[in-house]
């Protein structure tokens, strides 16, 4: 066990850098933030489209929603990988591939996260803050957007972990993260599977408890001083993956 | 952009064969994973309310190990890792009766397990403290009050992110592929390389999976109406 820990950890860590691609653990984090930087903004918006008073936007966007988690995320990447070049032109690499595929499939589920937080603040900020003068767009702004996305900052982290968790299947479009790397060690060494691949479930552990230990941190700061509800939240909090 | 699809060929022998043998894969490994993940599901949610602090803590492990861990991770583990581990003979039996399926069963189905039984905790605790109390007061078991006034009422609670949960599951049945598993999406990719068909085959398997995971969401929103309780 030690010796496979002590001959592949930087392997599992980093790839192959500097000699050659960043990958490993490493690259599942870089893949993971800028998942969650590109999904954020997106699910915010198909959040304001499902909740907005046109008809249009909140069809539009439900259907979106309901088709990507309908759908298995291999499933997404395979058609990514296979229609981004058709219609953009260019090749794409497998890396980007997977950033689009994970940056549309966690904007659906955020999007749900970030429209229950929306749903469990009490009506009457909405009504109060329209009958002070309010714009429609002034009271998403500056009363309701606040309020909710604080009240949702555990959910959202928590999504966090779900997209380190689906940055895995990267490895069916051979992006070199930390799955696709265990398996390039367990191809290399052929006779200690077990040991690698329980390395590899132990690097995911650390990582992803970690973030969950924060969230809990957090769910416990924020009940103490929020005052609406948040067993909306728990409802539709189902990270895929 | 025009597209000219051709089902036709999809049809046609061997090909229409590959995709419903996959479809009946992916269903019948959805149907066995969710049996398991469900029973043992309940059975750890009980266990974390039995009040033995040895049991509740190892179920809390294990449900933060199963948790942060992906699922891929889990399949190779089982499939490559913990099956090397096994006496010869069982490996030998797994091995002459589809230990794809097996060990894919295995895996998601103890991944699934701690999601249900973390729902169907979440459901256990909104359950009123006074049902336990007047069940046992009425001279019921521990186990007689869960099973038959408690447990009841915290599946119906729980039933939302059940069928989340549910979905998920039935969308995990796909990572089978990893291991040479012969359902949907790995039959797919198959005729797409046999075919070259690749919107076409895509096709069939994005509405495959859309169609069932559809179902399963009204599914779940019917039984969420019928069995709705009195002051929920």
């Amino acid at each position: 066990m030690f010796e496979v820990i002590e001959t592949n950890a930087r392997f599992l860590l980093i790839g192959s850098y500097p000699n050659g691609p960043l990958g490993g653990l490493a690259l599942t984090l870089i893949l993971s933030l800028l998942g969650l930087a590109l999904a954020f903004p997106l699910g915010l918006m198909l959040a304001l489209c499902r909740v907005a008073p046109f008809a249009v936007l909140r069809i539009v966007s439900g259907i979106f929603v309901y088709v990507m988690r309908g759908i298995p995320l291999v499933m997404l990447i395979f058609w990514s990988y296979f229609l981004v070049p058709r219609l953009t032109g260019h090749a794409v690499s497998a890396f980007t591939a997977l950033l689009v595929t994970l940056v549309l499939y966690q904007s659906a589920y955020l999007c749900e996260v970030i429209r229950a937080g929306i749903d469990a603040l009490p009506k009457g900020q909405f009504e109060a803050s329209r009958s002070l003068g309010m714009t429609y767009g002034q009271t998403i702004r500056m009363v309701i957007l606040p309020q909710s996305l604080f009240n949702m900052l555990p959910s959202l982290l928590g999504q966090f972990v779900g997209l380190v968790k689906d940055t895995s299947i990267g490895y069916v479009i051979s992006v070199n993260e930390l799955t696709f790397s265990a398996q390039q060690i367990n191809n290399s060494l052929l006779t200690r599977p077990f040991e690698v691949f329980f390395l590899l479930a132990l690097t995911y552990f650390v990582v992803c408890f970690s973030l969950t230990a924060g969230v809990n941190f957090l769910e416990r700061r924020i009940s103490r001083k929020s005052v609406p509800t948040n067993a909306a939240l728990e409802v539709v909090n189902a990270s895929a993956v | 952009m025009y597209l000219d699809l051709n089902f036709d060929a999809l049809l046609a022998q061997p090909f229409f064969d590959e995709l419903v043998h996959g479809a009946q894969f992916s269903l019948a490994l959805f149907a066995a994973c969710w049996v398991l993940a469900v029973g043992l599901g309940i059975l750890l949610a009980v266990v974390r309310i039995s009040g033995l602090p040895f049991a509740e803590r190892a179920v809390a492990i294990y449900v933060s190990y199963q948790r942060n861990v992906p699922m891929l991770a889990h399949l190779f583990l089982w499939y490559f890792g913990i099956s090397t581990l096994l006496p010869a003979d069982v490996q030998s039996w797994i091995g002459l009766h589809g230990g794809e399926f097996i060990f894919s069963t295995i895996a998601i189905g103890l991944y699934m397990a701690a999601y249900f039984s973390e729902d169907i905790r979440s459901g256990l605790r909104s359950v009123p403290g006074g049902q336990t109390e007047a069940a046992r007061s009425l001279g019921m078991g521990f186990l007689t009050s869960i099973r038959y006034v408690v447990l009841p009422q915290a599946i119906n609670i729980s039933l939302p992110t059940f069928t989340n949960h549910t979905i998920v599951l039935f969308k995990n049945t796909s990572l089978a592929m990893a291991l040479g598993a012969a359902e949907m999406t790995y039959a797919v990719r198959e005729v797409e390389n046999e075919t070259f068909l690749t919107y076409e085959t895509y096709i069939v398997a994005t509405v495959f999976y859309l169609a069932i995971s559809l179902l399963l969401m009204a599914a779940g929103a019917v039984a969420a109406k019928r069995v709705r309780l009195p002051g929920h």
